[in-house]
């Protein structure tokens, strides 16, 4: 345990030595702060309107879940990015003998790592979440739906950096490791409009789109299914990293 | 003497290539193995596999009493081992680097310190200890390999060709720092020079085409020829 945390504290600081890191705080920040303000002229303007609705979409509504939305599309894009050099690099580079031949269980190596990149995609998310908790100087929230958002997208970038680490494992170069990780992930979220071709939609594609269960989270539906998706989907990716990693020294 | 490294039978193929072929060697505290060969005769896949970087396809490799294979926390805690190319995270400063790789080897928390000030000590790199790795020379980057092997005190060291790349006068450091671990260590280290082994090694072993063809102490071999003959020697009677 000591060790998961050595080397996840290690592999934070280090995203943070490179300018990867505060390029995307960035450029995330900027994009989404944009698109935020947006939403909160939209609802200014609807507002007249929405006082006359019944059942009409609160503040939360009209702000919170479109930034986590889009939020999200863009974590899709960036987490390969984070993750590509995890194991990779250590790989190209022939530091991943330090690890290896230091009294470290494979198990250690790679939950460290995910928890160190963990941290990094936890801590943009944070920052996503202060935006809409700035409107609480001049209105109300309903903290019910933002928690329900913040959960959803914290177990979104769960699942995208647990296979981007596994993609990191495999790959013989952090853009494959990057390209194969966005592939997959972005399969894996268009997956549910296919569903909508057919009149008979396929009831696994719809299971295994990672949009779906994130919605439905989002929408405030906290279920135990949809999180235990996530989970699945996040040990799934963890354990298969491992077992890539247990077969590095009998390679070639 | 307590037996540190005790490798049996160690065979290592890559498909169908037959890298390492039934090696089989022992070293004790104090003792200094110096380890020969040509170019892909085996060398750095026999240490790879003493460091538990790869697994043997057959054989077995105890250090310091504790199986590789079975238990393999146990075994690479008495291990220090710098690899072909020094394993360094070039975005780290000196200082910085050695304290994980302490951490990473379960130094207790309240010794790191002073284990990485006998470390920098001992390798001199006391004065770059604020610099950053990518920056440092090739030989200040083969010292800090070699710091990273000995900060966390180990029974065992395993050095692959710790010489290469350095000036003749990092050379003469370096071999003065392995002779001075093989006082309370045991040491194994490749390499292609044979007169640094006569210089530094107590004991020699020299590896032709995956196969042990001479493992023997160097002051047993026979004085009226010199090692370059001997190696010689051996490998034309291949």
């Amino acid at each position: 345990m000591n060790m998961i945390l050595v080397i996840a504290v290690r592999e934070f600081k280090t995203l943070f030595l490179s300018p990867l890191a505060w390029t995307i705080l960035a450029i995330l920040q900027f994009i989404l702060a944009f698109l935020f303000l947006k939403q909160v002229e939209t609802f200014i303007m609807i507002q007249p309107q929405l006082a006359t609705m019944d059942n009409a979409p609160s503040l939360t509504d009209i702000t919170v879940t479109p930034l986590f939305g889009i939020a999200a599309i863009i974590l899709l894009l960036v987490t390969p990015l984070l993750t590509m050099r995890l194991i990779c690099e250590e790989r190209r580079n022939k530091t991943l003998s330090l690890l290896l031949s230091a009294p470290l269980s494979n198990t250690d190596i790679i939950i460290g790592k995910y928890l160190g990149s963990l941290g990094l995609l936890a801590l943009i998310v944070l920052l996503i979440t202060l935006m809409p908790l700035s409107l609480l100087i001049g209105g109300t929230l309903d903290f019910g739906k933002l928690f329900a958002n913040l959960l959803a997208l914290l177990l979104l970038a769960g699942a995208f950096s647990s296979l981007g680490l596994f993609m990191s494992c495999v790959a013989g170069h952090p853009t494959v490791a990057a390209m194969g990780a966005f592939g997959a992930l972005f399969l894996l979220w268009i997956l549910d409009w296919s569903a909508g071709l057919t009149d008979k939609p396929s009831e696994l594609f719809k299971y295994l789109s990672t949009l779906r269960h994130f919605q439905n989270i989002q929408s405030g539906l906290i279920n135990t299914a949809d999180i235990a998706y996530f989970m699945l989907f996040i040990s799934l990716f963890i354990l298969l990293s491992i077992r890539r990693l247990d077969k590095e020294h009998l390679q070639k | 003497m307590t037996v540190l490294i005790s490798a049996k039978q160690l065979t290592r193929y890559y498909g169908k290539h037959c890298a390492v072929n039934n090696v089989s060697f022992s070293l004790a505290r104090g003792q200094i193995l110096g380890f020969l060969g040509e170019n892909g005769a085996g060398k750095t896949t026999t240490l790879q596999m003493l460091c538990g970087n790869l697994a043997p396809s057959s054989g077995e490799i105890l250090i310091n009493g504790f199986d590789m294979l079975t238990q393999p926390k146990l075994a690479k805690r008495s291990l220090g081992y710098v690899p072909d190319t020094p394993p360094l995270y070039k975005e780290l400063s000196v200082d910085e680097f050695l304290r994980y790789c302490a951490q990473l080897h379960g130094v207790p928390k309240a010794d790191i310190t002073a284990a990485v000030q006998l470390a920098k000590q001992r390798c001199g790199l006391s004065e770059v200890a604020n610099r950053l790795i990518g920056v440092l020379s090739k030989g200040f980057q083969q010292r800090i390999g070699i710091a990273q092997a000995i900060v966390h005190n180990p029974d065992v060291i395993v050095l692959d060709e710790p010489t290469v790349g350095l000036d003749p006068l990092q050379i003469i450091e370096i071999r003065s720092l392995i002779r001075e671990l093989g006082q309370e260590h045991g040491v194994i280290f490749s390499t292609h020079i044979l007169s640094e082994v006569q210089e530094v090694c107590t004991d020699v072993m020299i590896i032709q085409q995956g196969a042990c063809v001479l493992n023997a102490r160097i002051d047993e071999l026979p004085a009226e020829k010199s090692l370059e003959t001997i190696f010689i020697d051996l490998m034309q009677a291949q």
